[in-house]
């Protein structure tokens, strides 16, 4: 389908990219140069700062006009300890879909594809009043906490990973669980001490998954988290600017490429346990 | 090996006792509030996870246990409650069983003429309980909430300094008054049953004999009021009085399908949703048909050997998948913003201030602008998977059709688009079921806005199923109506079923995976 480029088809591809370019990197110039200009206002900003300041970052951390660094630290608590729990509860039910034959196994493996169609966010009304009624027995896992907030995202994640993680399980082969198995381990044994040290990849692939979506998770998190020192990242960002807009372009612009951080932080942490897990010798059959 | 079997087994034991123990307690309260039917759920689960856990047959389950509870009470129970509340009346004044708001209307007090009036001290203990000493026509001690007759003195009351006041009660100590306007917001709960009538605080210095404001009859389902004699009937989960006062709160009652009966006839309500829904579908089908061109009119592009820089391109036109969208949607909020926008800026530098666009206060230019900023946010997966099916496809197919005579254009057509489509038919399905519901879009860039004039609903011209729910449940200027956002849900529900069940039926997953499983 490809041939040599004529003068003038060269001129239009790298035209047309040109283009795309600029389409796909405009928000984040414009957004970056934001947050060092020196105004405040987006009327009076340029593109190119003429007096880059670091003043609207400084501003945002310690001036605590705005909670941003608890809304920063309450993201990632939550989504740290979500992503967590997730890696070692799928973990757990992948394993026995894995390597246990059981009644019900074919059925709770569909089941669980079925669950996972309908995104849980559909069902914000019954959180809703099920988090009510949960925080008049249980204050602490009520409305407006951190724990009834993570309890709900630990029911979403369930069924898509569970698949994925199995899928992993089923590509390494029994033999070093069995083998430890007749030395005496306990299958707990051999799943925590043998084949968990195998499937890193895995386990660091769904805990960046799930950091990314619970991080960037707005729907829940508004309806669940009322007061400001609650919420997390995406709620309090939305209220940030939500008021002056214009006036206060620059401390959003710069909570924004703040936020961006740990995001590119997780990627880059889990990229490094990616390549030492793939690395790793497993047996081979 | 002995002792870690002996370990482990204790382990367990004791966990499951635990276990029992939160399940008696969460029962019991259910019970106390009056939730029969759920206070079984937790005595059930335990039995069961019990059972699991000391049957061996079962042992493969163990392993499922912590996951599928999850599963259970954050999924599958909100998606049942769903369909149950969508035939309830659900919302704000109808939260509460009936048994749950006749408790509370009941538990109201009024202040009958010549109602008894005590002055009081109080005393506190380093454990925190309270204790009342009144002094009226009698004289009574208040301790664990229970009020008694008492006969002064007694030698539990001590004057330390002989003030003629009591300064100690055994270890509590009295209360000075700042210490009681602290506690205030406590003490205004205070409701002692005491021959027939409760005993409230009724002001800094006094607590008062109070009656009972509300007296209920099952058999006729009417609550009369004491202080003026009114009677209130139950109608439609609210107590009404003939000339239509009502007590609130209110309770919720079965209504059948009357949401959805007004979601479809209703004419303020059914012509806002019809409206959003067919929105929810033109948006959905949009986005797909304009993320899947541009990026595989990049992939095409960048797929080329010849193409010089071909990495720094493909690096650059990801970007917008690497960085969360919510905070991107944000930032495309800031440069449409129709005053100081950049976009608008800029239109205006170079056109004249004619050329202002009214991005988010226009209902189509709105529409539009969803789909634009959508397109920026979705185009990068569509060219990472084109770029993957585009080199499955094998070069001889190009080939044999460039030696037959065909055109470039030709063979985009025949060749290249066919077999795209093929492996990637799937994956846009899943993309239209994803915009279906891409709430984050929606409500961080337009709220929904602008609103569609004369609706009785919050329904805006940009709202799609999903956010018309969100702010049916928690913005409605009209209460939250959760009952009929519940309904909505349910149509989604219904929709999704059907995209997946027809993305099922064209890859033949289900039957591929009932076999390997």
């Amino acid at each position: 389908m490809y041939s040599r480029h004529t003068w003038v088809g060269s001129v239009l591809r790298h035209g047309l990219l040109l283009l795309a370019v600029a389409f796909a990197i405009f928000p984040f110039l414009w957004v970056v140069s934001a947050s060092f200009n020196v105004t405040e206002s987006m009327q009076f900003q340029q593109l190119i700062p003429p007096k880059p300041t670091l003043d609207h970052y400084k501003e945002l951390l310690t001036s605590g006009r705005y909670m941003y660094t608890t809304w920063l630290w309450n993201s990632v608590k939550v989504s740290l300890i979500t992503s967590t729990f997730v890696v070692a509860l799928t973990a757990l039910s992948a394993y026995s879909f894995s390597r246990f034959r059981f009644k019900g196994r074919r059925v709770g493996l569909l089941g669980l594809l079925l669950v996972q169609m309908f995104p849980q966010m559909l069902a914000i009304v019954s959180l809703y009043v099920l988090l009510l009624t949960m925080g008049d027995f249980f204050p602490f896992a009520g409305m407006n906490t951190h724990t009834g907030l993570i309890l709900i995202y630990l029911g979403g994640a369930m069924g898509f990973n569970t698949w994925l993680m199995k899928g992993y399980f089923d590509t390494i082969p029994r033999s070093l669980e069995e083998s430890a198995k007749v030395d005496g381990a306990t299958p707990f044994q051999a799943f925590t001490k043998i084949l968990l040290p195998l499937v890193r990849p895995i386990l660091a692939t769904i805990f960046v998954l799930t950091f990314i979506s619970i991080y960037s998770d707005f729907l829940i998190a508004s309806v669940v988290l009322q007061t400001a020192e609650q919420q997390t990242i995406p709620v309090g960002l939305r209220v940030l600017i939500s008021d002056q807009y214009g006036s206060r372009w620059a401390l959003f612009a710069a909570g924004a490429v703040i936020s961006a951080l740990p995001f590119l932080l997780v990627f880059i942490i889990a990229q490094k346990s990616l390549v030492s897990g793939l690395t790793r010798g497993g047996v081979k059959e | 090996m002995r002792d870690s079997f002996l370990l482990r087994h204790s382990v367990k034991i004791l966990g499951l006792g635990i276990l029992a123990a939160l399940a008696i307690y969460a029962s019991s309260s259910l019970l106390v509030s009056g939730s029969y039917v759920l206070a079984a759920l937790p005595i059930l689960a335990a039995g069961l996870i019990t059972y699991i856990f000391l049957s061996p047959r079962r042992y493969p389950i163990r392993w499922l246990v912590p996951g599928l509870l999850f599963l259970f009470v954050m999924v599958l129970y909100p998606i049942g409650y769903t369909f149950v509340g969508s035939l309830t009346d659900l919302g704000t004044g109808h939260m509460l069983s009936k048994e749950q708001a006749i408790e509370q209307i009941l538990g109201r007090t009024y202040t009958p003429p010549g109602a008894e009036r005590y002055a009081y001290l109080a005393f506190q203990g380093s454990s925190g309980d309270l204790v009342f000493l009144l002094a009226g026509r009698e004289t009574l001690l208040i301790t664990d909430g229970k009020a008694t007759p008492i006969a002064l003195p007694d030698e539990r009351f001590v004057d330390d300094d002989g003030d003629g006041r009591f300064d100690r009660y055994g270890d509590s100590r009295r209360l000075e008054t700042r210490e009681i306007i602290a506690l205030l917001p406590t003490l205004q709960k205070l409701a002692v049953p005491y021959a027939g009538l409760t005993l409230g605080l009724d002001s800094l210095t006094e607590f008062e004999a109070q009656a009972p404001k509300y007296a209920y009859d099952e058999a006729t389902e009417t609550m009369t009021d004491l202080e003026t004699g009114k009677a209130y009937t139950a109608i439609e989960g609210i107590f009404t009085s003939p000339n239509g006062e009502e007590i609130y709160p209110g309770y919720r009652v079965w209504i059948g399908l009357a949401n959805y009966v007004r979601l479809f006839t209703s004419t303020a309500i059914s012509g806002p949703f019809a409206r959003v829904f067919l929105w929810t579908v033109a948006f959905a089908l949009l986005s797909v048909l304009l993320t899947f061109a541009l990026g595989l009119g990049l992939a095409v592009l960048l797929n080329d050997p010849h193409l010089r820089a071909r990495t720094v391109y493909r690096v650059l036109v990801i970007l917008p998948y690497a960085i969360p969208s919510f905070m991107t949607i944000l930032v495309w909020r800031g440069m449409l913003n129709q005053n100081f926008g950049v976009i608008n800026q800029a239109l205006v530098s170079l056109f004249g201030a004619g050329a202002r666009v009214p991005w988010l206060a226009d209902a189509w230019v709105a529409k539009a602008a969803c789909i634009l900023v959508n397109l920026w946010l979705g185009y990068p997966y569509m060219m990472i998977v084109a770029l993957g099916a585009l080199q499955s496809i094998p070069h001889e197919l190009y080939e044999a059709s460039r030696v037959d005579g065909a055109s470039r254009w030709q063979q985009f057509r025949k060749i290249t688009l066919p077999m795209l489509l093929m492996p990637l038919a799937p994956l846009l399905v899943g993309s239209f079921a994803f915009n279906f519901n891409n709430f984050n879009l929606i409500y961080l860039l337009t709220g929904g806005t602008p609103p569609v004039p004369g609706a009785q609903t919050p329904a805006g011209a940009t709202d799609i199923l999903l956010s018309y729910t969100y702010r049916l449940s928690f913005e409605g200027d009209r209460g939250n109506q959760l009952g009929l956002a519940s309904a909505v849900s349910v149509i989604i529900f219904i929709v999704i079923a059907t995209i997946s069940a027809i993305n099922f039926r064209m890859t033949g997953t289900l039957e591929e995976l009932s076999k390997n499983v």
